[in-house]
């Protein structure tokens, strides 16, 4: 299974409808109503980072803002501050990920967690110079949560890649 | 083989150049977060995006509520029966003030006719259910099942059985956001029961109120019901806001400041009331204008002795 570079097997690429799929479940699950768990992962953006590292002509920063201002409208937050924690998270994934899939499946556990740290910080930023008050520690919990749930992300958004039948034994690799 | 209906990845037409795009986005972001914080230009877009986002909503959080319903229904007998219990109890207690209550309503409504004051405080009430929190952990806010279609107008008060819960602050046709007292936006005019005392009180956003700029000698003590001073149109007068906790003198020693628990169930669910909004005319009374009309003003009232 190709979870990183060094291996040998080629995938084919994600079906953009596929992603497109995905996309619009992690924002269903985004909606739940989980405000009692303030460590309840954010969906949309692990998923947007995923897709980003992963297939960037599909997935970038256009997603990433149209799914943030989403967000924003069904939170009630501020119009623009998921959008702009997205954008750049997308950013950063795509220009880190050239590095990031040469990596093991927890290395790049670990280069991703500051992504989605940066971004959940971000938001906090965006909130305090607006004149809120800061978050419970525990808000901090979620982008950890987030983050770690990359390798059994990895796993289920490449399912249908791994599960294609095709393979032509002919094949010189 | 079927690989072929793959098309191969472009190699020169990837679109705009990423930065550029990233630099475009962050751009617009930038200025919707200005745009909506400072100026609120952003609101016809906030609803129209949620006439689309509502329907999704409602699906997904369709299991969830009726998991909620079901497992309510599922009280056990016995905690119905010692609940209806001590319910006659309090019904028998209730029936007893609300005698008195009508008794006092109506005494005062003959005293106000009496004065000619035009303030009317029998607001109509709307029974409303708390669906849930807003995700966000920067605001106190919570969604309620009422919306425009029911009647529901941006700026309504909120109470439940205890006091004064909030106010609506965003309307949607099937739900209303309202943004809690403890909210670090939200203010209220109120005032100490005990002596009148006219004061403002605060939300901190930590579920807890606060009294500011009170002078320091004010006469408020420890344990004092602070009430709605109904001056502001909004809310009626006379419902209860909160409870004096602790004092927090200032170091300067000009102002003091009080930290209140709020009466209401903050953040809790449960069922709510929508009150009308109360409009106080600010005209100047009639009688006002024409002082030198105080002559028929006596014949008024010695036509009304006769009648009595």
């Amino acid at each position: 299974m190709q979870i990183d570079f060094q291996s040998s097997r080629l995938l084919r690429p994600a079906r953009p409808s596929f992603i497109r799929l995905t996309l619009l479940l992690a924002f269903f699950m985004n909606l739940l109503p989980t405000s009692f768990w303030p460590w309840f992962p954010d969906w949309v953006a692990l998923v947007i980072v995923f897709w980003s590292i992963r297939s960037p002509l599909i997935v970038g920063t256009g997603s990433a803002f149209v799914l943030g201002i989403l967000m924003d409208v069904v939170d009630g937050s501020l119009m623009g501050q998921h959008a702009l924690a997205y954008v750049l998270m997308s950013y950063i994934s795509r220009v880190m990920a050239h590095r990031i899939l040469w990596l093991p499946l927890k290395q790049q556990l670990i280069n991703v967690l500051p992504i989605i740290f940066a971004g959940a910080c971000l938001q906090v930023l965006i909130r305090w110079f607006a004149g809120d008050e800061l978050p419970s520690l525990f808000y901090f919990v979620q982008p950890l949560v987030t983050a770690a749930l990359w390798v059994p992300a990895t796993y289920v958004l490449m399912l249908p890649q791994f599960l294609s039948n095709d393979r032509d034994y002919e094949r010189p690799i | 083989m079927s690989g072929l209906d793959h098309q191969p990845p472009p190699l020169f037409k990837q679109g705009p150049a990423p930065l550029a795009l990233l630099i475009l986005y962050v751009c617009t972001s930038i200025s919707l977060l200005v745009l909506d914080d400072r100026f609120r230009y952003t609101e016809p877009m906030r609803a129209l995006l949620t006439q689309l986002t509502d329907p999704l909503k409602q699906v997904v959080q369709w299991p969830v509520i009726a998991f909620t319903r079901v497992d309510e229904y599922a009280v056990t007998l016995d905690q119905a029966r010692q609940e209806n219990a001590a319910l006659k109890q309090a019904r028998l207690v209730d029936a007893e003030k609300t005698q008195r209550l009508e008794i006092l309503e109506a005494e005062n409504q003959y005293l106000r006719k009496l004065l000619e004051t035009k303030r009317i405080l029998g607001a109509r009430v709307q029974p409303a259910t708390i669906l849930y929190s807003a995700r966000d952990p920067f605001n106190r806010r919570v969604i309620l099942d009422r919306g425009t279609d029911q009647g529901v107008i941006e700026g309504q008060p909120v109470v439940d059985d205890q006091g004064v819960v909030g106010q609506v602050t965003r309307v949607a046709p099937d739900y209303a956001e309202v943004t809690l007292l403890t909210d670090r936006n939200q203010s209220i005019p109120a005032q100490v029961v005990r002596n009148g005392l006219r004061t403002v009180v605060f939300g901190t956003g930590d579920g807890r109120l606060e009294m500011r700029y009170m002078s320091s000698n004010a006469d408020v003590q420890v344990g004092d019901w602070i009430v709605t001073s109904g001056i502001d149109g909004i809310y009626p007068r006379g419902l209860r806001v909160g409870k004096v906790e602790s004092l927090e003198s200032d170091p300067n020693g000009i102002f003091s400041k009080f930290i209140l628990t709020p009466a209401a169930g903050m953040g809790r669910y449960g069922e709510v009331l929508l009150l009308e909004p109360v409009a106080v005319s600010t005209e100047r009374p009639a009688s006002l204008d024409r002082p030198a009309d105080q002559a028929s003003g006596t014949t008024m009232t010695k036509k009304k002795r006769k009648a009595q």
